[in-house]
């Protein structure tokens, strides 16, 4: 989504002005001299900001617009990995198979059922940290930097961690659960434990990070709104509805809209949860996300014309999902 | 070095994991890597020869590097090593299209050999008439497997990975068995049912909290290696369907679970790892390059507790070979020092270090392989036992899907039976519906 966003912006970028030179020979007269230098300075101020921005460019064409493309291109055809050079042209027919691929649908099932578990606590875990954080508290620094610590911790650490806390062996987690009286969960084979164990892992990655964008919004929203809230009887519970929040409406869909393409790409923890042979996302795909079933497809059975049909399924399922929020804040921004 | 399924190398799921990422990474950007880093060593006029591995196969730390750069003092010789196969074999594959990033000798393992010696062979030097390479050398079947339709020879084999079964003399104790080798490998010599038989009588008598052994894939994969015949038959039809290989494995597996005779584990993950530590299981099928797995595991607390008897079958599990690219940059010194590395000498001692078991018979009356005895294992004759059963290995007949039908058994089918409680009906409709899956072009 993003991606065509820039792309769209980029075509404008193609005519990028040089560096202003100086023109040879020498200091002409200085009424001359007084027109070249404004008009440098014209240029200087209208083009300058496209030569600044051309590497990201440069960058993205090489880098993400053409394997876009590529994998496009790719996906119409049947290429394995052992000969990645004989392509076959067989048109939309690796679409078409996963119509009816019920691999497909179970990771599409729960890369929603993922998403969901993990992107809706998370955001609202968030949005209630963030309101404690705004008080005024000691070592608020301490509090803030605490948050940010999971977000800073590598994907793969992370999971390894909680690999050993949800065992079913020596877990952790079964550990406690024993101690209250209720039974070892074998959370790995099981579809809803699994899920939730994934879950709770980009859940304890992504709340702090969450929250801090929450919090510097709240710290934008003017105090008087909350002082005449008060004045008017509110009280903190109410003044959390009826001012934070729907000051905080566009930094909420903005959240939103990126935890959104973060759950439709959910790779890495699924990938590591799953351990040796990961790919397979458990015994019976139980959390296998759309991701891990490109990775499989692509470096595991090495059919890269379908990996690249899954790739560009997930893209258009962004798309879908981009447009779906594009109308949902148009509707309202209309209401307000 | 891995069998059809799984990968046995590996020591950690982080650095696996890393390793994967890396390899994705590697074969997108088609890049380099240290593989390719070029020729002179320092300016000095030297020869670099690089080499590509997966896990460990350890040239290095048997300092078979080391005593060929004396030899050749215009030779240096640079290893890199990826974790996983499933992480290093895509990333030859790019790099064998892309024709770049290779390393002068790359390794292939044994599941994914039948592949580069059909549709890749073209890419490979011919090994077989290099000066210094005797076929007869070499274990028929193992010098059959890296040879092409023409009679090219893409890949010269390492080690091989006949099975034994480890098995732990406290707990046999305590239920009531033999514990001396000898007799244990009588308890199932023959028959892998056997082995579920006394797994019954174990489980009578079982030490409080212990099993008879880790996993029902583990049954099926030591059974399935003993057949000819697996997921394809000698014209290279697919047979997974119906092959009677897999259904004595699959059944025997399925008793194994159903008996409660499994501590329900998937291989080479933490919880194996914990179990081992913890003494949870008596009996672990045991390819040589298990052993250090299990000393690594098992730890201190496990000295002369485990030890080592013949399997009921003799069966290999596992095993690699060494080719060298034709896009590789030195080919002539690569094929020479891949000569070298492969000769019945320096498989003796890499055995001697690594415990890999060579696949050239000539070794296994090498004292460094004859007389080996292996002290965490009570002392075991680790060498002469592995050895009996790799010379009565049957050629086995490898297909080009061999790695992904594996798994779909081990990791799909009998995981559901063993730790989802599933069905064996259930589980086998969604192993074949997975092997479809992973097949189709």
């Amino acid at each position: 989504m993003t991606t065509t966003a820039t792309a769209a912006r980029g075509t404008g970028a193609g005519d990028e002005g040089g560096t202003p030179r100086r023109p040879p020979g020498h200091d002409p007269g200085p009424g001359r001299a007084g027109r070249v230098r404004s008009r440098l300075y014209r240029w200087d101020v209208r083009y300058s900001p496209y030569a600044f921005v051309a590497p990201f460019f440069l960058f993205f064409a090489a880098f993400g617009l053409f394997p876009l493309l590529y994998t496009g291109w790719a996906s119409l055809h049947r290429v394995e990995l052992a000969a990645p050079d004989d392509m076959r042209w067989v048109g939309l027919r690796n679409y078409t198979r996963l119509l009816d691929d019920d691999f497909f649908w179970n990771a599409l099932g729960n890369t929603f059922t993922i998403g969901v578990l993990s992107t809706v606590p998370q955001l609202l875990m968030a949005l209630g940290l963030a309101h404690l954080l705004h008080y005024r508290l000691r070592a608020a620094n301490f509090w803030r930097v605490a948050l940010l610590t999971p977000y800073a911790t590598s994907v793969a650490a992370a999971t390894l961690v909680f690999v050993l806390l949800y065992g079913r062996d020596y877990g952790m987690v079964n550990w406690a659960l024993g101690a209250v009286g209720i039974d070892a969960v074998d959370w790995q084979s099981g579809t809803w434990t699994s899920q939730f164990a994934v879950s709770s892992i980009v859940i304890w990655r992504w709340t702090g990070y969450n929250a801090l964008i929450y919090l510097a919004a709240m710290q934008a929203v003017p105090d008087d709104r909350y002082e005449s809230a008060a004045l008017d009887g509110a009280s903190r519970w109410q003044q959390f509805r009826h001012v934070t929040v729907p000051a905080l409406r566009p930094t909420i869909l903005f959240t939103i809209v990126v935890s959104t393409i973060g759950a439709t790409q959910l790779f890495g923890e699924p990938l590591l949860f799953g351990g040796a042979g990961g790919q397979k996302g458990g015994a019976s795909h139980q959390f296998q996300t759309l991701g891990l079933y490109l990775y499989e497809q692509g470096w595991f059975s090495f059919h890269l014309g379908r990996a690249c049909a899954v790739a560009w399924t997930m893209f258009l399922i962004l798309l879908l999902i981009a447009a779906v929020n594009a109308t949902l804040a148009r509707r309202l921004r209309k209401s307000h | 070095m891995r069998g059809s399924t799984g990968t046995y190398r590996r020591r950690a799921v982080v650095l696996g994991a890393v390793a994967a990422l890396a390899g994705l990474l590697g074969g997108c950007a088609r890049d380099g890597g240290t593989a390719a880093s070029g020729t002179g060593g320092g300016g000095s006029g030297k020869t670099t020869i690089t080499i590509g591995t997966f896990g460990v196969f350890g040239y290095k730390q048997a300092g078979l590097y080391a005593e060929y750069e004396r030899l050749h003092p215009d030779v240096t010789i640079k290893e890199s090593v990826i974790e996983r196969n499933d992480a290093y074999y895509p990333q030859l594959l790019t790099h064998l299209a892309a024709g770049g990033g290779l390393a002068d000798i790359q390794a292939v393992e044994v599941a994914n050999i039948n592949e580069v010696a059909t549709t890749l062979s073209g890419k490979f030097e011919d090994l077989s008439k290099a000066a210094g390479v005797r076929r007869s050398d070499w274990l028929d079947w193992k010098w059959q497997q890296a040879t092409d339709r023409k009679g090219r020879t893409v890949g010269l084999g390492t080690d091989i990975g006949p099975i034994a079964v480890c098995y732990r003399k406290d707990l046999f104790k305590k239920a009531g068995l033999p514990t001396d080798r000898e007799a244990v490998g009588r308890l199932w010599a023959g028959d892998w049912q056997k082995y579920i038989d006394t797994g019954q009588a174990y489980k009578k008598r079982a030490p409080a909290g212990t099993v008879f052994t880790d996993s029902a894939a583990g049954v099926y994969n030591a059974s399935i290696h003993a057949y000819p015949e697996r997921y394809y038959d000698r014209r290279g039809k697919a047979i997974y369907a119906d092959s009677p290989a897999v259904k004595a494995s699959w059944d025997l597996a399925v008793q194994a679970s159903r008996g409660g005779l499994t501590a329900r584990l998937k291989q080479f993950e933490k919880p194996w790892d914990q179990a081992y530590a913890n003494a949870r299981f008596a009996t672990v099928a045991c390819p040589p390059w298990m052993l250090g797995y299990i000393k690594e595991k098992a730890g201190a607390a496990g000295k002369d507790k485990w030890d080592v008897a013949a399997a009921p079958r003799p069966a290999n599990w596992g095993g690699s070979f060494i080719g060298v690219p034709k896009a590789a940059r030195h080919k002539a010194e690569a094929v020479r020092l891949a000569v070298w590395l492969t000769a019945p000498a320096q498989q003796a001692k890499l055995f001697d270090r690594q415990a890999s078991i060579p696949s050239t018979p000539s070794s296994y009356d090498m004292p460094q392989v004859r007389d080996a005895r292996h002290p965490y294992f009570g002392g075991a004759p680790t060498g002469r036992i592995f050895a009996a059963a790799a010379k009565n290995i049957p050629t086995l007949v490898i297909g080009p899907d061999e790695q992904q039908i594996g798994t779909a058994f081990t990791d799909i089918g009998l995981l559901q039976i063993d730790q989802q409680g599933r069905s064996p009906r259930a589980a086998w409709k969604a192993t074949q519906k997975e092997i479809e899956n992973a097949v189709d072009e």
